[in-house]
């Protein structure tokens, strides 16, 4: 009997808060996958029409069109005042403050330690590929010692620059955040397991519980020179052992 | 038996091999010879009968390029 | 503390009454950071939002502020943030990206000694910021220069409903000196205008279209011409309908002086000397540095002998003066630094030369 006539079941599919439309993420890009897992979530709770996305300033600058929610625009690092100012006039919609790590950690510190610290009840999703895509693959304030950058050719020099920032543990000093976790899109399982993180950060929201931060370890074969499955391997063997994975706080 | 199938959208694929790496039974490879609209390869699947419809390459598809069909039991499994 | 709001005047501090204008006018959300010699505004907001419901954030900086009320004005609150010139020099981006973006927001200056750290006296060396655009591109905000208390919160009311019916920033120019002082005033009622913004505010899109803010216009490759060329028009539209001066005994003047905010004030002392001297001076007093009050300054010039400016900076409004009288009357200058007022007789003696 041909396997065709056996009735199937479609079990993974695009979800419908992720636009139908092709995405200019490079082959490759965890921006793709974080973004779908954010939209499944949205799906999920079913919070599409109640959500509101600040995008930052990096490649995913375009966030807000790919996925189906309200979108806003924010200048470069500020997109967590952005996200107060809208959760401060519209605190039961859900707001989410998606960033990279030149507008998280650079730029943006002192908007992402004080959002955090005064426990604005967002979710900041913070997507860490330790280096600036978009403006062609400079040193970012995660960018790992002795690693080649455009702006550390001779790589990360830690005497002249120092070391790079762990934001879970930066932000786990501060009182008020009730959910702290690191995870990765660079397998399956780590996949499955950001998902879970980016549903707990929502559901805080959904729950009015509080500031929530989810850091993605994420791939950038362009910047880093890498085949996608190379730079998926490099998150393993460099990236994962001086940013570990799991969960810091959960309230 | 086959489970199940990855239905690979050729136009957008963008060639970046993830599926191919993430599937356990090795049962993906990029085309060869054949490019979409894109000029890139695209991800195939060349051995459906092996497919156990885990869904790992459509889990870790940036670009939301595969859906996976799982097929109901066959009578008498 | 109690006040009267029946139309008996009443004493009001400067910052303190920009504060209860905007609540008046229907702000509900302020943003702001210390810097003197505006910090009885955030702390009267500190005080007064909660009791009516609203929200007080005491920002991180004044470039989280600005950011904060860009997130808010785009959903669709009448939000304000104050702040004095190093601290309006942070929020330029800020200002930029509102305009950029189409959405309203006022914001306050209560300028003070520059360039740089400076001092904490009054001045009005932000003259070309505000107008000219601080911030990068073309853009235009209105700009409202009060000169007493009473204009103040008169101008503050006005600025919520230009900045809803135009979709722009709304900067409220006043000085240390004018947000110091104590004068007795009339409380301003609520205008009574409203806006209906759910064409394109960020509420959640339940039942409609995805709303989208932004100042960026990547694509096709002339979306962003199309923008700006939106948003020039708009701007002829506002400086066609919201020009607004004062003109002081200028109808027969020979001299005529011009200023804003408290150096006009000084200069209607000036006027007043003038006049019991038998000398025929006036004043012209914009009110809107933009959009300027062109027509209106070269028609009041043109009868006249001589104008001169007077302003608290090295020479920033008469650049404006000189383009709107053009070579048909000569243009002088007065002007105090640093945070000095300019006297009222070192003016009534820069006339008295003139007449001599």
């Amino acid at each position: 009997m041909p396997v065709e006539t056996a009735p199937a079941r479609l079990v993974y599919k695009r979800p419908e808060s992720l636009a139908d439309v092709p995405n200019h993420y490079c082959p490759g890009c965890g921006h793709g996958i974080i973004h779908k897992l954010l939209a499944q979530c949205i799906d999920d709770l079913g919070i599409r029409e109640t959500t509101v996305l600040v995008a930052p300033v990096g490649c995913s600058v375009l966030a807000y069109n790919y996925l189906r929610v309200d979108g806003c625009e924010a200048a470069h690092g500020r997109a967590p005042a952005v996200a107060t100012g809208i959760k401060r006039v519209h605190p039961d919609r859900i707001v989410i403050s998606y960033q990279g790590d030149g507008d998280l950690l650079a730029i943006g510190t002192a908007e992402t330690i004080h959002t955090a610290n005064r426990g604005e009840r967002i979710t900041v999703v913070f997507v860490n590929n330790a280096i600036y895509g978009m403006t062609g693959g400079q040193m970012a304030p995660t960018s790992l010692q002795a690693q080649k950058t455009k702006t550390s050719p001779y790589g990360r020099n830690p005497n002249d620059v120092g070391f790079p920032i762990r934001a879970c543990e930066l932000l786990n000093t501060l009182e008020a955040p009730v959910f702290i976790e690191r995870c990765a899109v660079n397998s399956v399982k780590n996949v499955l397991r950001t998902k879970k993180a980016l549903m707990k950060g929502l559901r805080n929201q959904v729950d009015g519980r509080g500031y929530s931060f989810i850091e993605v370890l994420s791939m950038c074969p362009t910047g880093w020179g890498l085949e996608p499955r190379e730079a998926a391997a490099w998150i393993d063997s460099d990236m994962i052992p001086f940013f570990s994975l799991g969960n810091l706080r959960d309230r | 038996m086959s489970r199940g199938r990855p239905e690979i959208n050729r136009e957008r694929c963008k060639g970046c091999t993830l599926c191919v790496g993430a599937c356990p039974e090795k049962i993906i490879a990029m085309s060869k010879d054949q490019f979409n609209r894109q000029g890139l390869p695209f991800a195939v699947c060349f051995d459906e009968s092996r497919c156990t419809a885990c869904m790992s390459c459509a889990i870790i598809c940036p670009d939301s390029a595969i859906t996976v069909l799982r097929f109901a039991a066959a009578s008498g499994e | 503390m109690e006040r009267i709001n029946d139309g008996t005047p009443v004493l009001w501090k400067g910052n303190e009454v920009i504060g209860e204008a905007a609540i008046i006018a229907g702000c509900r959300f302020y943003f702001g950071y210390p810097i003197t010699p505006q910090n009885e505004l955030p702390a009267y907001m500190a005080l007064r939002l909660p009791k009516v419901g609203g929200t007080f954030i005491q920002a991180e900086s004044e470039i989280a502020a600005i950011n904060m009320v860009f997130g808010a004005s785009a959903a669709g609150a009448r939000v304000m943030t104050s702040s004095s010139s190093p601290g309006v020099s942070l929020k330029m981006e800020g200002i930029s990206y509102l305009s950029g973006a189409e959405l309203p927001a006022v914001v306050v200056n209560m300028m003070r000694g520059g360039p740089g750290l400076g001092n904490i006296a009054g001045a009005q060396g932000d003259y070309f910021q505000a107008v000219k655009g601080g911030g990068h591109g073309d853009y235009r905000c209105i700009v409202l220069a009060p000169s007493s208390v009473q204009e103040l919160a008169d101008l503050t009311v006005r600025a919520f409903d230009l900045a809803d019916r135009y979709r722009m920033v709304v900067i409220l120019l006043g000085d240390g000196f004018i947000g110091q002082m104590s004068e007795p005033i009339i409380m301003p009622k609520p205008s009574g205008q409203s806006f209906d913004k759910s064409a394109w505010t960020l509420t959640g899109a339940k039942g409609r279209d995805t709303h989208i803010i932004a100042s960026m216009r990547l694509n096709p490759e002339d979306a962003l011409e199309k923008l700006n060329l939106q948003l020039q028009a708009k701007y002829r539209d506002v400086a066609g309908r919201e020009v607004l001066w004062e003109e002081t005994e200028a109808a027969d003047a020979e001299f005529l002086l011009a200023g804003f905010g408290l150096s006009a004030r000084i200069c209607r002392s000036a006027v007043s000397a003038l006049r019991k001297e038998g000398i025929r001076a006036g004043l012209f007093r914009p009110i809107t540095l933009w959009p300027f009050p062109e027509g209106a300054l070269a028609k009041a010039a043109k009868s006249t002998k001589k104008l001169l400016v007077v302003e608290m900076n090295a020479g920033q409004m008469v650049e404006d003066v000189r383009l709107a009288v053009g070579s048909a009357v000569p243009v002088d200058f007065l002007g105090a630094l640093g945070g000095i007022t300019p006297g009222v007789d070192a003016i009534v003696e820069r006339i008295r030369s003139y007449a001599r």
